[in-house]
């Protein structure tokens, strides 16, 4: 496990390395506008900026910066440092982020065991057939459409922006969201669950005497979950990677959105802040999942 | 995803001659369980369509792509002279998805082509020559897989800027490492075959033991994967184009033309789902013709 954990620094190293020199090495510049500078104005902006300076010098400052939580300030957004700007998106995006991945898993694992106990049924062909759909249909088509249908047609909730913050104007967001990802947990709850259903302890689970309800969901579901906190890690990078979409979409002013903005206007510090906090997040989050599933499935735990 | 009721196997109708073996090389059978699924065909046949549309998008489109018209703005469906109405600045939609399908699905088969390319020749080399070589390329490939493609997609582009050529790039880039995954792993499996031991024995130069014995027997796993992220990298380009960091606006694309049609969506909601009908369409296409590919050539997922 620590070994784990070693390696995960390397990786974020790397990972800030090749974002900063791809972004520098890149042709054209923050300050590149339609209206032409006189030189001497540019060249005090890159003065200002240490844009002036040889790449591996500005390197070790970022990483100076870094290091004591500084971002460093952002070239389009005056009046704002980058971290502040990350500080100001991040819990938004999180909250909307986690409420994803509980509706995901709740409604996946859900839908998933409750079709796998009505195999072949109509209700699993229903299940499996939208499911099929909710994992092909990319999320920038399904938002305008919720939104088009449950925001202006019937009226429900609001189309976009955060309002007061309340359950309301999260929840179309969250909905486009989670769907791909209950699709897909969904399909692949309801095929371990059927492996899990045929294996020999559940007959025997049966054959004792107990009831249906209780075989389901302490024998069969737990052993069925495997699979899916294997897939949490992918799922979160998915949301993530949803968030940037559907945050532009419903205008919400997160992290997503800010890292749109910022590779629209080249801001680069804006978008290295934002990529180091999506590679730490990401790379935390399948520790956590790793972790996870050594509780889950001891053998994982014994193998080490 | 697999299909398995889909698959419809060999035509018992052969027994009529049992005397007459017949023999076939891998590829042929492959090509022939392939002909004989009716949901490969049936996308292929769609995608036929709209690949030739596009190809030939200048003499069979009814109006110009680019000339608007103030008058003519977001006419409904089945208005005279534009059978799928018009978008936001008049332009004829019928005219414009069909030119938005040169650019779409060029950004979906292009990037995958390239990192199909490079992708196998990286990981072929690191499972061929293991060790350092390998070691070095994996670590690397692995960190941009522990990155999600969106993001690392919406990244390059913020680097390079918008634009065409910087959408391939980025594209490319993005597909190259789950590749080298797939070629790095199947080569290392077949390296340590008997029949490579033996080539190696006779003499034969490393070169020749790739391109003779290894590429024959990696190719298949490389190429049902490789087909399997057409979709996929159709999703990602328009995406980025509808994020505003893909094609620039008087050129017609899909993601572009689902974003500026959005903010017409209350209008003339029908309109606006057209483009995003036809990345549905391409995308699942292209997924159920590489699902009808990978069970013809017998690739375990």
């Amino acid at each position: 496990m620590i070994r784990r954990l070693a390696s995960a620094v390397p990786t974020l190293f790397i990972i800030i390395a090749i974002a900063f020199f791809m972004i520098r090495l890149a042709p054209g510049g923050p300050f590149d506008r339609e209206r032409v500078v006189p030189p001497e104005i540019s060249a005090n902006l890159n003065r200002v900026y240490h844009l002036d300076e040889p790449l591996p010098k500005q390197f070790v400052r970022y990483l100076g910066g870094l290091a004591r939580g500084d971002f460093g300030p952002s070239f389009k957004y005056r009046d704002f440092t980058v971290t502040e700007l990350i500080a100001a998106g991040f819990p938004v995006s999180l909250k909307i982020g986690l409420l994803a991945m509980a509706a995901a898993v709740l409604l996946g694992v859900g839908l998933g065991a409750w079709a796998a106990q009505r195999r072949n049924s109509a209700a699993d062909h229903l299940v499996m057939g939208l499911a099929m759909t909710g994992i092909a249909v990319p999320n920038f088509v399904v938002a305008p459409l919720l939104s088009l249908v449950i925001g202006v047609y019937l009226n429900l909730l609001p189309v976009g922006g955060l309002g007061d913050g309340g359950v309301r104007y999260l929840l179309l967001p969250v909905i486009s969201l989670a769907l791909p990802q209950v699709a897909y947990i969904a399909r692949l709850s309801r095929g371990s669950m059927l492996e899990v259903l045929n294996a020999d302890f559940i007959r025997t689970g049966r054959a004792k005497g107990l009831t249906e309800r209780r075989v389901v969901f302490r024998h069969a579901l737990k052993n069925a979950l495997t699979p899916v906190v294997s897939y949490l890690g992918p799922a979160t990078a998915a949301i993530v990677t949803g968030s940037v979409v559907i945050e532009q979409i419903f205008a919400i002013p997160g992290l997503g959105r800010y890292f749109v903005q910022g590779a629209l206007n080249r801001d680069y510090t804006l978008v290295m802040g934002v990529v180091v906090t999506y590679g730490t997040l990401i790379i935390m989050l399948n520790l956590a999942v790793d972790l996870l599933y050594g509780v889950l499935d001891p053998r994982v735990r014994s193998r080490e | 995803m697999s299909t398995p009721a889909t698959y419809a196997g060999e035509a018992p109708a052969r027994i009529v001659e049992p005397h007459k073996r017949i023999q076939r090389t891998y590829w042929q059978a492959a090509r022939r369980r392939l002909l004989h699924d009716p949901v490969s065909m049936g996308c292929l046949g769609i995608l036929f369509l709209i690949i030739t549309a596009a190809m030939l998008a200048p003499w069979i489109t009814p109006h110009d792509p680019y000339t608007s018209s103030i008058v003519n703005r977001l006419k409904p469906v089945l208005s005279p002279g534009f059978v799928l109405g018009t978008d936001e600045l008049g332009r004829d939609m019928l005219t414009r998805l069909i030119y938005g399908g040169r650019i779409s699905l060029l950004m979906g088969l292009l990037p995958i082509f390239i990192a199909t390319l490079a992708g196998s020749i990286l990981g072929i080399v690191a499972g061929y020559f293991g060790g350092k070589t390998n070691m070095v390329i994996m670590r690397v490939a692995d960190i941009f897989f522990a990155f999600p493609s969106v993001l690392l997609a919406v990244g390059l582009a913020g680097a390079l800027g918008a634009g065409v050529v910087n959408v391939l790039i980025s594209l490319s880039l993005v597909f190259i490492p789950p590749i080298t995954r797939v070629a790095e792993a199947a080569t290392t499996q077949i390296r340590a075959q008997d029949f490579v031991e033996a080539a190696r024995a006779t003499g034969a130069s490393a070169p020749r033991i790739i391109v003779g014995h290894v590429l024959t027997n990696v190719a298949s796993p490389i190429l049902t994967y490789a087909s399997s992220l057409i979709g996929l990298s159709i999703v990602l380009a328009s995406g980025l184009s509808f994020l505003g960091l893909g094609i620039s606006p008087p050129l017609a694309d899909w993601g572009l033309m689902l974003n500026t049609l959005r903010q017409s969506i209350f209008l003339a909601p029908v309109n606006a789902v057209w483009p995003g009908a036809m990345i549905l369409i391409a995308s699942v296409c292209f997924n159920l013709l590489s699902d009808g590919l990978r069970t013809a050539m017998d690739v375990k997922p």
